[in-house]
């Protein structure tokens, strides 16, 4: 399969990867997807007191347009509100990573792990 | 580009040059161009003579009379030509046929056909080190079964299959056994004078000659009936008709002699490179070659990288063109059915890869191959959600997980 620049420039370099402390009052966390499926994505964000997203880590188990989805949306995270990150669509990941109809459901995880991290940071407030 | 190193010959193999010069002299005006089955004219008889030439040199190989070899165009034809052609002509003797879960697709398929029509197929399951005995195959049989069928090395996992021993048992029942030899020629001995095998699928490209030729070895004593698949000109004794490919069919033959000549001294280098190969990779954490560790032929390594998703591990492979047990082209990932008939969990046969070694590959190809694959292997762990779940002890199959 032939990848899109963009996937590959995300997965040779991927950004913000880590981790952050689960149990920290200001860190959401979303682990979405399972090993059967052949990915898990685990997204966090950091949101401070004005509920802006101060930073944002990822680790992806999954092919190359699943670790790059994951990628992308740590870097577009940054600086947002949660009602603006909220509003990332799978559409847009797909688009920006130019993702063959085969790879969408790797943005659609994407889409998910980010409403589970601001839902389960929600949940903690 | 620097090309990626070859380390797929499991997929197929390069024809060998040897035998590339003898396949050119069979096609133009100055070659051996003619019918074989010209019977009016010198151009037909040398063409015939290098076909029955060749058709020697395949039963050599397997201890066979060349009579019982009949040309077909691969691996894929012979099985079907085997198990329809039995199915068809012994149907009034039964309809109940044996194989197993980690055979060919061209041998499951064909049975998916059968069973279309009518007859019942027994899949038999592996053990978890992929091999069937000959006491499965005896409590499978029953009345009405007419044909076994089952490798002989299995083309993913490269474990081999006691045929000898399976053949006592199935012609102690008068029972006919079918056995896929595409992965096992050249690479392991094949004496059909001594194993009562019935009928033996053979393909050339798995064993340095050209794709689209193959045979089927079809036993004379006791003698096998089939009932043809492609009718025609009456080619093959009625059992396959169509001209007959003078270059592709000397192609196999020389391959198939070389293959005599060289088994001896291609399986010790190979055996050493592979070794070489799980020597460089084993002690990383959470590493396993699938399959029976000795039952095998040496020239595949399937190996799996816990934690690690196959797809990405390709994608950081590029500089080596081997294939993956898994393949994420759909929103429900695939594994390999032979390894989920293995029993292997689905995270474990996603992150697997095989590795074949063949005739042309190198001590460096060996090298550069473990060197990106430790390098692609930590890469791809430090990005894993699930290796960092394993470091912190964490049992994954008692998460709960948002399967989608
Ligand atoms: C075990 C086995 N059987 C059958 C085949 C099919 O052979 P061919 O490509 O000659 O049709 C292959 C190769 O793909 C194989 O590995």
């Amino acid at each position: 399969m032939a990848y899109s620049e963009q996937v590959l420039d995300h997965y040779e370099n991927p950004r913000n990867v880590g981790k952050m402390d689960e149990q920290d009052a200001h860190v959401g966390t979303g682990m979405v997807g399972a090993p059967a499926c052949g990915d898990v994505m685990r997204l966090q964000i950091k949101v401070n007191d004005s509920g802006v997203i101060e930073d944002a880590k990822f680790k992806t188990y999954g092919c190359g347009s699943a670790i790059a989805s994951s990628s992308l949306v740590t870097e577009w995270m940054k600086g947002m509100t949660l009602d603006q990150a909220g509003e990332i669509r799978n559409s847009n990941i797909s688009e920006e990573l130019a993702l063959p109809p085969v790879k969408i459901h790797c943005s659609v995880l994407a889409e998910d792990a980010i409403k589970a991290a601001i839902h389960d940071y929600k949940s903690k407030q | 580009m620097k090309l990626p190193i070859f380390l797929d010959y499991s997929a197929t193999t390069p024809v060998d040059p040897r035998v590339a010069k003898l396949m050119c002299d069979c096609l133009t005006q100055e070659g051996n161009f003619g019918n074989p089955a010209s019977r009016s004219h010198i151009y037909g008889w040398q063409a015939e003579e290098a076909v029955e030439n060749a058709r020697r040199q395949v039963a050599d190989l397997v201890k066979a009379d060349p009579r019982e070899i009949v040309w077909t165009s691969g691996a894929t034809e012979s099985n079907n030509l085997a198990i329809k052609g039995v199915a068809h002509f012994y149907h009034k003797k039964g309809k109940h046929i044996i194989t197993s879960k980690i055979e060919h697709k061209a041998v499951l398929d064909t049975c998916r056909q059968l069973e279309r029509e009518g007859f019942e197929v027994t899949y038999l399951d592996p053990t978890t080190d992929g091999l069937i005995s000959a006491q499965q195959v005896a409590d499978a049989l029953r009345e009405d079964t007419i044909l076994v069928s089952l490798m002989h090395v299995n083309n993913e996992i490269g474990v081999i299959t006691d045929i000898a021993a399976i053949a006592e048992v199935t012609r102690a029942n008068k029972v006919l056994f079918h056995v896929d030899a595409a992965q096992s020629t050249g690479k392991i001995e094949i004496d059909l004078t001594a194993a009562k095998v019935d009928l033996m699928s053979f393909s050339a490209h798995k064993t340095y000659g050209p794709k689209g030729v193959g045979a089927l070895y079809v036993s004379r004593k006791p003698r096998v009936r089939l009932e043809a698949q492609i009718h025609g000109g009456g080619h093959e004794r009625g059992m396959r008709s169509g001209t007959l490919a003078t270059h592709q069919i000397v192609g196999m033959g020389a391959a198939f002699a070389i293959a005599q000549e060289e088994m001896d001294s291609d399986n010790v280098r190979i055996k050493r490179l592979s070794e070489r190969l799980w020597n460089g990779v084993k002690d990383m954490e959470e590493v396993y070659m699938n399959g029976h560790p000795t039952q095998r032929v040496p020239g595949n390594a399937n190996i799996s990288f816990n934690f690690v998703e196959g797809e990405s591990l390709l994608m950081s492979l590029r500089e080596l063109a081997v294939s993956s047990g898994s393949a994420c082209t759909s929103a429900s990932l695939e594994p390999s059915y032979v390894l989920r008939a293995l029993g292997m969990n689905d995270e474990l046969a996603h992150s697997s890869i095989r590795f074949s070694i063949g005739r042309f590959t190198t001590e460096e190809d060996i090298d550069q191959a473990i060197e990106l694959s430790l390098n692609a292997v930590n890469k791809l762990r430090a990005l894993s959600p699930l290796w960092d779940m394993f470091k912190d002890g964490i049992d994954l199959d008692t998460v709960q997980w948002a399967a989608h």
